[in-house]
């Protein structure tokens, strides 16, 4: 069996979904998930998405140059300029059609959209469907490929990406329900396949981001950027490590350590609790390091305050919040603070590709968490996430119609079948007795990233951490699986994609040992400053012919602002 | 509170491709802490007990609706029932109801995908739209806040007693779904959209007993939905028999 299909989807959320809205008039478009579209985690994003719409009396004379600039400044000036100049002005757009095709946005009084402050923002551009805007905007948008008849195949599973000669040719996938594996062929495929944040033992993330898209692309072949930096929310209830949205603060809520004291006035008097994430993050976690914290069995945390939003506030604008304290901590938001602490959220490294998201291999595009512009350097500012999937997901989907339209691509078939039998190989060498278990692994990883690739980093914590990524690599090589079944196995996808969760968190620590400065929210405790002249440059990862990373760097593009001191 | 350090999970286990074993209940004794969800003693079963075990999952927060099941004769998401809720030691799981099982606790969702495709879900405008936002009151926007929660995770589906018995009948997330784009005051479809709902396999199916309020994590009332319609249906019906037009 070989599946043919002009252009292929991989992943469900906001920005397969956009592509495929944006190609299925013209070509003949397959979606493939993992997962039923409406359960991607782009149902996750809370807080909101910006846009320059200028809504809110406070924000009257915002424009996509000032968002710009903030998206610029937020990056800490690793961002690319041209292509967050290209995602800034096309905001507004997005979010106008997103509201054309039915997103239940929070309304002003006026009846337009309403836009609160986020971090890092200077102006009030946040627009938003109460706390859940992620899940509106993904179901608006499963809505429209719903309307337009995309073909979708939910719950197959991407085993591997094909290239060969430069180009790519198709994936090789994973029947769950059935168990079958099968290569499907495409001119063009695109990655939509979300980030990594399942590397890391403390994240907000989905049990579904392993980053197995980041790694599979890696393996083929396709460069990875800037994998070092990665994103820590200041704001994740202890234990679980579930979201509190940003808009918690944009909202009014406060951070207090164990005196009672708003500690943000010591490290940001401007901007207080919306400075950035990276800086709010480094700020919790001084106080909890030098004692200010409070100590409860699940660990040390501070408290996130809305009590004096009052309940009307609380339940208008943030009753996912509220529910989700209620079910999960047993507490109610109205009536006490929310114990938080920071932990792993975004990548904002990845698949490296260009402002239309094409990657440098001939037919190869990716978007959204899973690719890096760069447009978020090396610190994203909240809202600017939603925002970067439906861009280039709509703007990969352009550049795609102009490939195609211009060239006549062929992809062969017999890499492909070539591939099908290294994967099959992979499952039977898995299926064998005896070996180590893939979740031990999983464990080991996350222990690793959590307590060495962190918030602070130092070279004797990366360099050990390096040593043991790739030993667990070397354990990998032995682990097997218990359950042979070829359907509804998910042992066996655990264990398929932690290789390529091993190969993702090999690029972020070898990435972070080498960069030796700190810069947004990669903080080196033995280079505390940013270093302009050696370090304004994105890393790019490439694997060798033995498998290991190679690193090299590649140059910045500024436009308009030239990099200055980041104050908030 | 917890009742002791260990906990019997008995979990419904079946294969559809193999018929011929029947169902049956596996049980396993797992060590449990305070703060554990059964989704979370789900995943450490999987992983360090029987590796065979298959249920779905994803966010772990109550948002992506995949892990839908019945704990303890209750139906809800499993991420977000603890563990130590339950008066006992024992925890039973099987899976959602009125769904054809794939495997354990993994059931063929594609029943309620179809009829949530029949209802057109998705904003219709007579003409397309460009320029900015189309206005809509803070009051318009209130009407459809419940509905818009729905999460798919089909707990409601699960739980409708109607469906029990006929398997044609629409359900409550559809109906929901459907009184979520009626409700929205920029949705321009015609009121024959909803006469394919005018019948026993819709909006008149409903026995209005709530058990799909009941089962709902994200406190949505499908029943609420069904019962609008059923208004707008009959007040477009008095509008033809007075021969006013319909929008």
């Amino acid at each position: 069996m070989m599946l043919t299909h002009d252009i292929l989807i991989i992943g469900g959320g906001l920005t397969g979904l956009r592509a495929a809205v944006g190609l299925c008039d013209k070509f003949d478009v397959g979606l493939i998930s993992k997962v039923y579209p409406v359960r991607s985690h782009s149902i996750a994003a809370q807080g909101g998405i910006n846009a320059s719409l200028a809504n809110n009396p406070a924000g009257r004379d915002d424009t996509w140059e000032k968002h710009t600039f903030d998206t610029v400044k937020g990056s800490d000036y690793l961002g690319d300029q041209d292509a967050i100049e290209i995602m800034c002005k096309e905001a507004p757009n997005i979010v106008y059609e997103m509201e054309h095709w039915g997103c239940p946005f929070s309304r002003f009084p006026d009846g337009t959209i309403a836009q609160r402050p986020f971090g890092g923002g200077g102006f009030p551009r946040t627009c938003f469907s109460a706390d859940i805007t992620g899940h509106s905007l993904l179901n608006t948008l499963y809505e429209r490929a719903v309307y337009k008849k995309v073909k979708i195949y939910p719950e197959w599973f991407v085993t591997a990406l094909c290239v060969e000669d430069g180009q790519c040719h198709g994936v090789i996938v994973l029947d769950i329900k059935s168990g079958e594996l099968f290569p499907v062929r495409a001119k063009v495929t695109v990655f939509g396949t979300g980030g990594y944040g399942r590397v890391y033992r403390n994240s907000t993330n989905a049990l579904i981001n392993t980053g197995s898209g980041i790694g599979m692309a890696y393996k083929a072949g396709v460069p990875l950027k800037d994998m070092e930096f990665v994103q820590f929310h200041p704001t994740t209830l202890i234990g679980t490590n579930i979201l509190m949205t940003e808009g918690c603060r944009g909202e009014g809520g406060y951070l207090l350590n164990n005196k009672g004291e708003r500690f943000m006035e010591e490290y940001a008097p401007t901007a207080m609790e919306l400075a950035p994430r990276d800086i709010v993050s480094r700020c919790i976690m001084t106080e909890i390091e030098e004692g200010r914290g409070f100590e409860h069995p699940l660990g040390t945390y501070i408290q996130l305050d809305l009590r004096h939003l009052g309940e009307k506030k609380i339940i208008e604008r943030l009753p996912g919040i509220r529910s989700i304290c209620i079910d999960f901590i047993g507490i109610d938001p109205v009536k006490k603070p929310i114990p938080i602490m920071p932990s792993q959220h975004y990548s904002m490294g990845g698949i490296d590709v260009n402002e239309k998201s094409a990657s440098e291999v001939k037919g190869f595009y990716a978007g959204g968490e899973c690719a890096c512009v760069s447009v978020h350097g090396a610190n994203r500012l909240g809202g600017n996430s939603l925002l970067d999937t439906i861009v280039f997901g709509k703007l990969s989907a352009k550049a795609i119609t102009e490939e195609l339209s211009g060239s006549d691509m062929k992809p062969q078939e017999k890499p492909l079948i070539n591939l099908q039998k290294v994967v099959e190989n992979k499952i039977k060498r898995l299926s064998q007795p005896g070996g180590e278990r893939s979740y031990k692994l999983v464990a080991d990883l996350g222990a690793v990233m959590s307590e060495k690739v962190g918030i602070f980093r130092i070279k004797g914590e990366l360099a050990e951490a390096l040593d043991e990524v790739i030993k667990i690599k070397k354990r990998y090589k032995k682990v097997t699986i218990s359950c042979t079944d070829r359907h509804m196995n998910y042992e066996l996808l655990n264990a398929l994609e932690l290789e390529y969760m091993l190969e993702v968190a090999h690029t972020i620590v070898l990435g972070a040992l080498l960069r030796e400065e700190s810069r947004g929210a990669h903080f080196r405790r033995d280079f505390t400053a940013r270093n302009d002249k050696e370090w304004l440059k994105h890393t790019v990862a490439r694997m060798d012919e033995k498998g290991d990373p190679l690193i090299s760097y590649k140059e910045v593009k500024i436009t308009s602002y030239q990099p200055m001191e980041r104050k908030y | 509170m917890i009742k002791s350090d260990f906990y019997t999970f008995k979990i419904l286990r079946y294969d559809a491709k193999e018929p011929a074993k029947e169902p049956c209940f596996a049980s396993y004794k797992i060590k449990v802490i305070p703060g554990l969800t059964v989704l979370g003693m789900l995943l450490r079963i999987r992983d360090e007990i029987d590796g065979t075990l298959s249920f779905r999952s994803s966010c772990r927060s109550a948002i992506c609706g995949s892990c839908a099941m019945v704990i303890n004769g209750k139906i809800d998401l499993a991420c977000r029932t603890q563990v130590a809720i339950f008066n006992t030691d024992t925890i039973v799981l099987e899976p959602l109801p009125n769904f054809e099982v794939i495997k354990d606790l993994v059931v063929d969702m594609t029943p309620f995908w179809e009829i949530y495709e029949k209802i057109q879900p998705y904003l219709i405008r007579k003409i397309e739209d460009s320029g900015k936002e189309i206005l809509q009151s803070e009051k318009d926007r209130k009407k459809i806040d419940q509905f818009v929660n729905c999460i798919l995770c089909a707990c409601c589906y699960g739980a409708c007693p109607v469906l029990n018995r006929d398997g044609n009948y629409a359900g409550p997330a559809a109906m929901a779904k459907l009184q979520r784009f009626s409700l929205d005051s920029r949705d321009e479809r015609s009121a024959d959209a909803l006469e394919l709902f005018n019948n026993e396999i819709g909006v008149w199916g409903c026995d209005t007993i709530f058990r799909c309020i009941d089962a709902c994590p994200k406190d949505v009332r499908p029943t609420d939905g069904i019962v609008g319609l059923r208004k707008t249906l009959l007040k477009n019906k008095a509008k033809r028999l007075l021969g006013v037009r319909n929008k």
